[in-house]
């Protein structure tokens, strides 16, 4: 009995580190179909890059199992959960019984319907058993094709080119990271990132993938077919809520979760990229799959199930950090206004030297912030969007080089400098 | 635990808590060697903000729910079991930049030396009372409960 | 470092040669660079540059003309006298018990250096049974010394606030007093009342109600040593914010102190004064009456004391200024020295130096000086310049510029900053428990084992390498006599 969580991920480790700092002793089993002691799916890219050898990959010490009580069932697919019985049942069908429940079962990748996406040499790009499959094919590709300019597209491109291998990223917007950065952003990136050797189609797409035993080759929409031995696909994650439609489980697109990451079902919670939960930035519920918003809704569902019921869910927002083609950038909140009504936007761009600044205010409020190039301090900005800000006081100094603390008024500086999270 | 405060009043930005860090995280620990001959210096892990007469020193506030360890992907973040410090394993940092990208003070600097890694304060472990403290001239810099 | 901790900009940074250059002729010599430089690099020297050499014509003599050429002006300075004219204390050497009179030891035996400024009864009458005595004369309000040394003079304005912070916590700390100086109180300081000393000077500045009830004693400043017979000026820029409430002046406007307090042009007209803040107090608190050691001090002493002062402050020619014409601050006035032997003198001879306690100021550099003024007649001491000191001061008498690199004689917020009250506090009292523990020493030495048994004991001072002029106007008699 005791607390079940059901993925081995960012949610899984918030949520055991939050429930032992409450309770040393409340049983905990851990379930998750990959074989793996908990690793951070996020490092793959740089396992692919070779930057980092596997023992790195993992994402806390090894004992972290046993120091904290963990009974982990690793490899084990979970089939099925029976919310009346409070039980969930695996594959060889042995039944492990719940107190309550963590779904974080975390998000999986979209797959669009593209012909021959079965073809041998075809993968997704989220898990370490999609990295280990690239890295055994490794040898025998000259040129790979990702679909998809995001994030983890990017990532994966730059890794296989690292490897020494030609790279086309095919996009369907007009530009890469369109969902996270703007015009000016996206051409600064897409501009270095053809210097590393990367080719990029964009406003186009995959529509089919040629080969018998292994991929030969890709049709673009456009008829255009392009040579490749391998093809990631990379268009983004969904939730991953299989095991759960048709249940009584309330899901969106995702399982929906209040503050404290309850879900509709008495003892059931859920957290990480699994969930819809409220976006303090858009005001709404959504998903959000970032790393940081899955280790604090784990923490709060494990607060929630250790029994410190005071600590909540804020809300979260998105926010992203990657460094591309050696540019580091920073994206947060809402980086392209829908409309002017009440929304303010203070940019600066260097073009000689790349850096670009963007921040952009609703009503004196940060809603949203790029950093292109030069992204120290921005998580000043990720806290004054958090929090809310009003910040008509000092919003000029917001692109001086000086800004920091210091530009608060007074009051607030003290506040912050002497209260702690 | 034990933590690093600020008095604002009576920091007059001399900026030897910067030089004091350096020499602290410097290969020799010694101020001319760590200025004049390593190479790269050693980076401070305090910052000076300044804006008119107004200066204060910043370094990581070792937060009891720290932002950056719920965001540091690689497992790097840590807090010590017996000080509570927020430390950082260099070797598991892959420079993700997540911690510089959540860190509501603005602290978690990046370390372009070399392999790139995040860079903050460590308390100066090892040490009774912190460098920057021990060395502020004005007692701007306080070590205490809190 | 050094750069940027020199408020008179005498380092300077040059990117192209990735060097700090330093420019002699803006360096004052306050040594705030060398304190701090962390690796001990730096050291001020005086420029050997020289002038022919010239008994008449000095350096100083040269230079100050080239200043006045170039100005046309009153040539300004800061802290106390600086020529050297003889230091009588150092001329004075102080008595020890051996064999007839046993010495007492300060760390084994009470010793005591507590006491009282005010206008004392020329007789007590008691009531006493077996078990208890009852004082029937009516006392005059008295201000309790822990230790026989107070903090002179020093307006806000003149200095920063955290300077005027640090002295009025060290006075409470100690059990002594601060001394507000022309330049009223700081409402944030009326909690250390009972241990400040407030003035009423020529230009009135933040005396209200409030001001005169909040303190333990007043002080009516006639003049000061560093400047005898010349007002004050704070210039406007300094009239900040904080200052221009304190001082009950408007924003940015000069603060000027007349030359005399124009209500006062007789002994008269100063009993008019003191009787109307007694009356103002209702007789709750001493009067003191702080004058300028001049040639006729020993009348003006007189006349003070029949006034009404129940306390009266000599200042002698070295006390210090936040600003003062050279000319005046080096030719004016007399020794402290030498007024409070005369002082004293004249108010014995005549019978009344028990109606007023005598506190002398100007220059007092250690625990010796202080016993020997002791010994010389003086119930307490004044100390101003080396209070600075404590607190960071490096003399190099700037202060008239309001660009203190030590955040002590400046409002300017940058510099301010550099002086942190607590440390500056702790400080002041390490000086003055310091010399109390001096004190206690020479005492004992002297197997005397409280602090007013010593007073006017001029027994047990001689002289050494002084004319019969001298040692007949201090009162003592040579070494060896």
């Amino acid at each position: 009995m005791g607390i079940v969580i059901i993925g081995n991920s960012a949610s899984a480790v918030g949520a055991i580190e939050a429930i032992r700092k409450v309770d040393p002793n409340l049983p905990i089993t851990v379930v998750s179909e990959e074989p793996h002691f908990v690793y951070s799916r996020p490092l793959i890219s740089y396992l692919l890059t070779g930057e980092i050898t596997l023992e790195r990959l993992y994402y806390r010490p090894k004992d972290f199992y046993e120091k904290n009580l963990i009974q982990p069932l690793l490899g084990r697919q979970v089939v099925r959960v029976n919310f009346d019985k409070k039980a969930i049942e695996l594959e060889d069908g042995e039944k492990v019984f719940y107190d309550q429940l963590l779904i974080s079962t975390g998000g999986k990748p979209f797959l669009p319907k593209i012909d021959g996406l079965h073809t041998s040499g075809v993968y997704t790009f989220t898990k370490l058993e999609d990295a280990k499959k690239i890295l055994s094919i490794l040898k025998e590709v000259q040129r790979a094709i990702v679909i998809g300019g995001g994030l983890i597209g990017l990532k994966a491109a730059e890794a296989l080119r690292k490897r020494n291998i030609d790279v086309t990223i095919v996009e369907l917007a007009n530009h890469i990271l369109s969902l996270t950065m703007d015009e000016t952003a996206s051409l600064i990136l897409e501009k270095k990132l053809k210097k590393e050797g990367i080719q990029l189609i964009t406003s186009n797409t995959v529509e089919a993938i040629h080969g018998v035993d292994r991929v030969e080759s890709v049709r673009l929409a456009d008829g255009k077919v392009i040579k490749a031995q391998l093809v990631v696909v990379a268009i983004g994650v969904v939730p991953n809520v299989d095991l759960f439609k048709g249940s009584d489980l309330h899901i969106g697109k995702g399982i929906f979760v209040n503050d404290r990451m309850e879900t509709n079902l008495p003892g059931v919670y859920s957290a990480g990229d699994v969930t819809e939960a409220y976006d303090n930035v858009m005001k709404c519920y959504r998903t959000n799959p970032i790393w940081p918003n899955a280790y604090l809704q784990g923490k709060v569902a494990g607060y929630q199930m250790a029994g410190n019921r005071d600590y909540r869910y804020g809300g979260g927002f998105m926010m992203n950090s990657i460094e591309i083609a050696h540019i580091p950038t920073i994206s947060m909140g809402i980086v392209n206004p829908p409309s002017k009504d009440g929304y303010q936007v203070i940019k600066k761009f260097d073009r000689n030297i790349n850096v670009y600044r963007k921040i952009v205010l609703k009503d004196d409020v940060v809603v949203g912030a790029l950093f292109i190039g030069d992204i120290d301090r921005a998580g000043i900005f990720t806290w004054l969007i958090r929090e809310g800000i009003k910040a008509k006081g000092f919003k000029k100094q917001f692109l001086n080089g000086s800004f920091g603390l210091v530009s608060f008024p007074k009051e607030l500086r003290k506040k912050r400098l002497l209260n702690l999270r | 635990m034990k933590r690093i405060f600020v008095k604002e009043e009576f920091c007059m930005g001399c900026r030897l808590c910067e030089i004091h860090c350096i020499v602290e995280h410097s290969k020799s620990k010694d101020i001319i060697k760590a200025f004049k001959i390593e190479k790269p210096r050693a980076l401070p892990r305090i910052m000076v903000e300044e804006k008119g007469s107004i200066s204060f020193a910043l370094q990581c506030r070792h937060c009891e729910e720290p932002y950056c360890l719920e965001a540091c992907m690689s497992g790097a973040l840590y807090r010590d079991e017996k000080t509570g410090a927020i430390l950082h394993h260099k070797e598991q940092c892959v420079g993700c930049w997540m911690c510089v990208m959540v860190c509501p003070y603005g602290v978690i600097q990046r370390d372009l030396n070399g392999r790139k890694v995040a860079l903050k304060c460590d308390l100066c472990a090892g040490r009774e009372i912190p460098a920057c403290v021990a060395n502020c001239p004005n007692q701007a810099l306080e070590y205490r409960e809190g | 470092m050094c750069v940027r901790q020199c408020a008179f900009k005498g380092h300077s940074y040059d990117p192209e040669t990735d060097e700090v250059i330093s420019k002699e002729e803006l360096c004052v010599g306050c040594h705030r660079c060398v304190t701090l430089c962390p690796t001990n690099a730096l050291t001020v020297r005086q420029n050997p540059l020289d002038f022919r050499p010239n008994g008449n014509w000095t350096p100083w003599a040269i230079r100050n003309i080239f200043k006045q050429a170039e100005t046309g002006g009153v040539l300004l300075t800061g802290m106390g006298n600086d020529r050297p004219y003889p230091v009588y204390w150092d001329h004075l050497l102080l008595n020890a018990s051996q064999v007839t009179n046993p010495s007492i030891d300060p760390l084994r035996e009470p010793m005591e250096l507590r006491t009282y400024l005010g206008r004392k009864p020329k007789k007590l009458e008691l009531d006493y049974t077996q078990e208890t005595l009852k004082l029937k004369t009516p006392l005059p309000p008295q201000l309790k010394l822990e230790t026989p040394i107070l903090f002179s003079a020093m307006s806000y304005g003149a200095i920063s606030y955290n300077a005027c912070e640090s002295l009025a916590r060290a006075a409470e700390k100690l059990g002594t007093y601060y001394n507000t100086g022309e330049g009223g109180l700081h409402p944030n300081l009326y909690k250390y009342g009972k241990n400040t000393i407030v003035q009423v000077a020529s230009g009135r500045f933040g005396v209200h109600k409030e001001y005169l009830d909040t303190a333990a004693a007043i002080e009516i400043k006639i003049g000061q040593g560093a400047k005898p017979g010349i007002g004050g000026h704070l210039p406007g820029e300094k009239v900040v914010e904080d200052i221009s409430k304190t001082r009950m002046i408007p924003k940015g406007t000069d603060a000027l102190s007349p030359a005399p307090q124009h209500d006062i042009y007789s002994i008269e007209d100063l009993r008019m004064l003191i009787f109307a803040l007694k009356e103002a107090t209702r007789y709750t608190k001493p009067i003191s009456v702080k004058i300028a050691a001049v040639h006729n001090s020993p009348a003006i002493a007189s006349g003070m004391v029949r006034a009404g002062a129940d306390i009266i402050a000599l200042d002698g020619f070295r006390g210090g200024t936040g600003a003062s014409p050279m000319v005046i601050r080096d030719n004016v006035g007399i020794p402290i020295e030498f007024a409070l032997a005369s002082v004293d003198q004249r108010l014995r001879e005549e019978g009344i130096r028990h109606q007023a306690s005598i506190i002398v100021a100007g220059g007092f550099r250690n625990s010796a000086d202080v016993s020997k003024a002791i010994a010389l007649g003086a119930d307490a001491v004044y100390i101003g310049t080396a209070s600075l000191i404590a607190m960071g001061c490096h003399v190099c008498q700037k202060c008239y510029t309001g660009k203190c690199n030590w955040g002590i004689a400046t409002q300017d917020p940058y510099l301010e900053k550099r002086l942190n009250p607590d440390i500056a506090t702790e400080r002041l009292v390490n000086l003055i428990n310091a010399w109390s523990h001096e004190i206690k020493e020479m005492l004992g030495g002297m197997g005397i084992n409280a602090i007013e048994s010593l007073r006017g004991n001029r027994l047990a001072l001689r002289g050494i390498g002084l004319t019969d002029t001298e040692l007949e106007i201090l009162g003592v008699l040579p070494a060896g006599r």
